[in-house]
């Protein structure tokens, strides 16, 4: 299969409107003996039609969220994505261009990003927000980074209840720039961030201080209160969210975030096996000058009417380079212009039927659990998202459970030495009552069978 | 003109989608001091309103279905459809990344097979894509690099190599990793010079990262003796691949020296931009590199594919999952619907395009590395300019009144009032004959009608927009007037 558009004669004619004698001509640069090894060992090209029966056998040979039932979480959820979203960024127009450098050729992507920019604002509470980033594990690395640059600090403090997929990308951007992580413990019986512990961790040294909500575990922290101890050592605060659950907690702005960042996949993103997703970032109006990634600005034109562009670019690697703020140079456009759709679909009473019907759930699966002998492993709040205990090991039960068609997990095992027998049960809007029953029986039994 | 926003056009009680109602409320779970007092002011629109809103938004933007896109470094080739089908299957689409292995063995098989065959066309060892994009594979390459200078002892390397012909992403990425940056001239031929490189080595050069083809679209014809100079010295060599498109059945960065190369998948492999992302920058490294790349990898286990998250000596992750997976998905699609001569052809016509376009422009525009290009040619506006006083920007402005989008402007930074043309394969021969004539057609009206330059663009939906005063006072968000 091909799609270059050129006729023999095409290429003839170039050749010889160029001069050259051959196409290979165009290549002599290359060192003759780097051109003699450089042919791949592919497969043999397939057709359209054949490609796509290829691609359908291996897609077949994943359980999708269509097969499986979803109780899944730490991070990724199964939430429904009405088709107006699939149909926006389906277009061509929103598809194919590139970063909107040029804003007379880009009105269309640049507004939808800046609606984005608002929405999130407005859910976070915060002054502002940027483009996106390339989701919120690196997100949060990057939040890190701009603390330690502006505090002049090398040490960060993170809950241990925090996302460990974040956790580790924001190592991965901290250790290269010699800053140090430590984990803030969490208390044992709750599940929340220890305060009184994370205190004794905070002095003059620490850049930053973040904090999740609601936590890895589900459970809901004390966000207000770990705010004012980070405040006290002259640390920033960063905030990691859920973006559906901002439409019933308390936004970071109201407690005085310095940098919120957060998984944005739940605002109609699919799962994707983890990707592509959108790095949220929203920061107070002090730090927009060391804010990372790309942020539209409103403006005129030289009618002086109303136009959008990229603006405070001078932060940026194409301008600043080994002084930019990031090395980041694509946002994750597309996604966030499928979250603007989702927003603005779902509303903000769509949104919060969203976030209700996900937490009755999960409140409904944890009494049903309680009922059949399984206890949360943590008492602390929750909105749609716990951590269970299981009378085994957490891997073995995932597997068992995805066998008989219910996706649960991830497990702890993997993250948390200690919590080897616990596993995250998260449920969304799309889960049914019968659903949740079904799920519990089949726990139910299995704890039987392993006993 | 600008369309009115969502919320503007927003009204109290507009619905498009709904759920059904939940039983319980928000008191009922949550403690009172977690509560959120007042909901946060999203539209509320009906769904013919939204999907008008966005068909209007969809209608100010070039796009490569409908514009000749010739960005230089940015290969705006064709998005093939039907790796949109592929990528939006269920199985791929709405598979949870907390699957256990067996439950998602056609995903790991892509994977695989995408990693074999990128290490094919790179001449690389192994192959990770989990960095999002490109510079997120600048960095991660630097921070293997960075892992097996420590994993010798080797801590006194502080100082990367940067050309000064390289893209921004380059230097960020060394300034992220911790180290410093040496700026390298380039020689008279735009080219890495040896010479100059021998002075900017030492030992405490941790790595030199070279883009080949250069952003000037050049081969670096030294670059067998440039990478063997920057081994000798104790570094490791970078290849920033985002011109692979270039090279494709023609020369391996693996065969050419290089430790470690990215790709940008949505340059070479097609993959759709997304108006500034989703991207993906797989890397490929050399054998004594593998044990550092992110983690988890991709290994075999009983006759079954499954991720081994066991990895000590791992630089650790640099994307929350395995990288952009739907992204990887359409370049799996691609590279299996080309095979290796199909890749082969891309490369000929991508270099033979832009070679036609720079034999057709370089009586009337300044061209200030002559001789055969690879995928791009850097023309310059510096004569115009001094004649005229048009700028390389006046240019690309009326380019826009003709739905061409213009080319990559003042850059690289080496050249006075760059236009850096790439074609791409994907471009009708007439589609580039109306090209070269507009640009000539501009390099009259430069001379004879300046004013329809300087006020370009006039066809386009808004006016010249003005980025000095956004930039002056920021406005980020929409807010009640």
């Amino acid at each position: 299969m091909a799609w270059q558009p050129h006729s023999e004669r095409d290429r003839r004619e170039m050749l010889e409107a160029l001069g050259a004698e051959s196409v290979d001509a165009l290549f002599a640069d290359i060192p003759a003996g780097l051109r003699e090894t450089a042919m791949p060992d592919l497969p043999a090209p397939l057709t359209e039609m054949e490609l796509v029966a290829r691609a359908a056998d291996l897609a077949g040979q994943n359980a999708s969220l269509d097969e499986l039932t979803c109780f899944a979480g730490g991070g990724i959820y199964d939430h429904f994505i009405p088709a107006i979203v699939r149909n926006v960024i389906s277009r061509p127009e929103f598809l194919t261009p590139y970063t909107p450098y040029q804003p007379e050729a880009s009105q269309g992507t640049l507004q939808a990003i800046f609606e984005y920019q608002t929405m999130i604002c407005e859910l976070t509470g915060m002054h502002s927000a940027n483009a996106s980033l390339y989701d919120g594990a690196t997100a949060l690395g990057e939040a890190v980074l701009l603390a330690a640059d502006v505090t002049h600090r090398k040490r960060v403090v993170i809950a241990g209840a925090l996302s460990p997929v974040a956790r580790q990308a924001a190592e991965t951007y901290c250790s290269a720039g010699g800053i140090e992580i430590a984990l803030a413990p969490w208390d044992d019986a709750t599940g929340q961030t220890d305060l009184a512990a994370l205190a004794e961790m905070l002095d003059d040294s620490v850049a930053c201080v973040a904090l999740q909500q609601p936590n890895y575990f589900g459970v809901l922290e004390q966000m207000p209160e770990a705010a004012s101890l980070a405040r006290e050592a002259g640390a920033l605060f960063t905030a990691m969210v859920e973006p559906t659950s901002l439409v019933l907690l308390k936004p970071p702005g109201e407690y005085d975030a310095d940098l919120v960042v957060g998984e944005g996949q739940p605002l109609g993103l699919p799962p994707g096996y983890g990707g592509p997703l959108l790095g949220i970032f929203a920061c107070r109006e002090e730090y927009l000058r060391q804010m990372p990634g790309r942020v539209v600005g409103r403006t005129v034109d030289a009618a002086g009417e109303t136009a959008y562009c990229l603006t405070l670019q001078t932060r940026e690697q194409h301008i600043r380079r080994d002084r930019a703020t990031s090395n980041i140079c694509t946002n994750q456009g597309l996604c966030a212009l499928a979250a603007a759709v989702y927003m603005a679909a779902m509303g903000p009473e769509g949104l919060r039927e969203v976030a209700l019907l996900g937490a009755e759930r999960a409140h409904q699966l944890r009494d049903l659990l309680n009922a059949a002998g399984l206890e949360p492993r943590f008492g602390g709040a929750f909105l749609n998202e716990f951590v269970l205990r299981v009378p085994a090991q957490a891997d073995a039960v995932v597997r068992e459970l995805c066998a008989q068609g219910y996706l649960v997990g991830p497990s702890l095992a993997r993250d948390f030495d200690e919590l080897g027998d616990c596993l995250l049960l998260a449920t969304t809007e799309r889960r049914t009552v019968a659903e949740v029953e079904a799920v519990v029986d089949a726990m139910n039994a299995l704890e039987l069978e392993e006993k | 003109m600008a369309q009115p926003t969502l919320f503007d056009k927003s009204q109290p009680g507009k619905r498009c989608t709904q759920m059904p109602s939940a039983a319980m409320a928000a008191e009922e779970f949550l403690p009172a001091d977690q509560l959120r007092a007042e909901a946060p002011r999203l539209p509320e629109l009906s769904e013919p309103e939204i999907a008008r809103h966005y068909a209007r938004l969809a209608g100010q933007n070039f796009n490569v279905d409908a514009n000749f896109y010739p960005l230089g470094s940015c290969t705006m080739k064709y998005n093939p459809k039907v790796h949109e089908e592929i990528a939006g299957a269920a199985g791929f689409s709405r598979l949870h990344p907390s699957a256990p292995d067996e439950c998602a063995q056609g995903a790991l098989r892509l994977m695989r097979e995408l990693e074999t065959w990128l290490a094919q066309i790179l001449g690389m060892d192994a192959v990770s894509l989990q960095p999002p994009a490109g510079a997120a594979g600048e960095f991660t390459s630097l921070r293997v690099f960075r892992a097996w200078h420590d994993s010798r002892g080797d801590t006194k390397r502080t100082r990367v190599i940067v050309p000064d012909t390289a893209h921004g992403t380059n230097p960020a990425s060394v300034a992220r990793c911790g180290w410093d940056v040496t700026v390298l001239k380039s020689g008279e031929d735009g080219r890495v010079a040896p010479e100059a490189l021998a002075d900017a080595l030492g030992d405490d050069v941790a790595a030199l990262m070279l883009t080949n083809p250069s952003t000037l679209g050049l081969f670096e014809t030294r670059v067998l003796e440039v990478n063997a100079m920057v081994h000798e010295a104790g570094g490791l060599v970078y290849c920033d691949g985002a011109n692979m498109n270039a090279l494709l059945g023609h020369a391996r960065p693996g065969d050419m020296g290089f430790d470690a190369v990215h790709v940008n998948l949505h340059k070479t492999f097609s993959t759709p931009h997304g108006g500034g992302g989703p991207g993906a920058g797989p890397i490929g490294v050399v054998a004594k590199l593998e044990p550092f790349l992110p983690s988890p990898r991709i290994v075999e286990r009983g006759g079954a594919l499954a991720w081994d998250w066991d990895r000590p000596e791992s630089i650790g992750k640099v994307q929350a999952w395995f990288g952009n997976f739907l992204v990887a998905v359409r370049a799996w699609a691609y590279i299996q619907a080309n095979g290796g001569e199909g890749l082969r052809q891309v490369a000929r016509d991508a270099v033979l395009a832009a070679n036609y376009i720079r034999a057709s422009l370089q009586e009337t525009w300044d061209l200030p590395y002559p001789g055969v290009c690879m995928h791009e040619c850097v023309l310059s506006a510096k004569t115009l300019k001094n004649a005229t006083g048009i700028r390389a920007a006046d240019v690309a402005k009326r380019l826009l009144d003709y739905g061409i989008h213009p080319p990559t402007m003042y850059f690289p930074l080496i050249v006075e009032e760059a236009l850096m043309i790439e074609p791409t394969e994907t471009e009708s021969k007439a589609a580039m004959d109306y090209f070269i004539e507009m640009m000539q057609e501009i390099a009259q009206d430069a001379a004879g009608r300046p004013d329809l330059l300087h006020e370009a663009p006039h066809e386009t939906p808004v006016r010249r927009v003005d980025e000095v005063a956004a930039a002056r006072k920021p406005i980020l968000r929409w807010r009640e007037e």
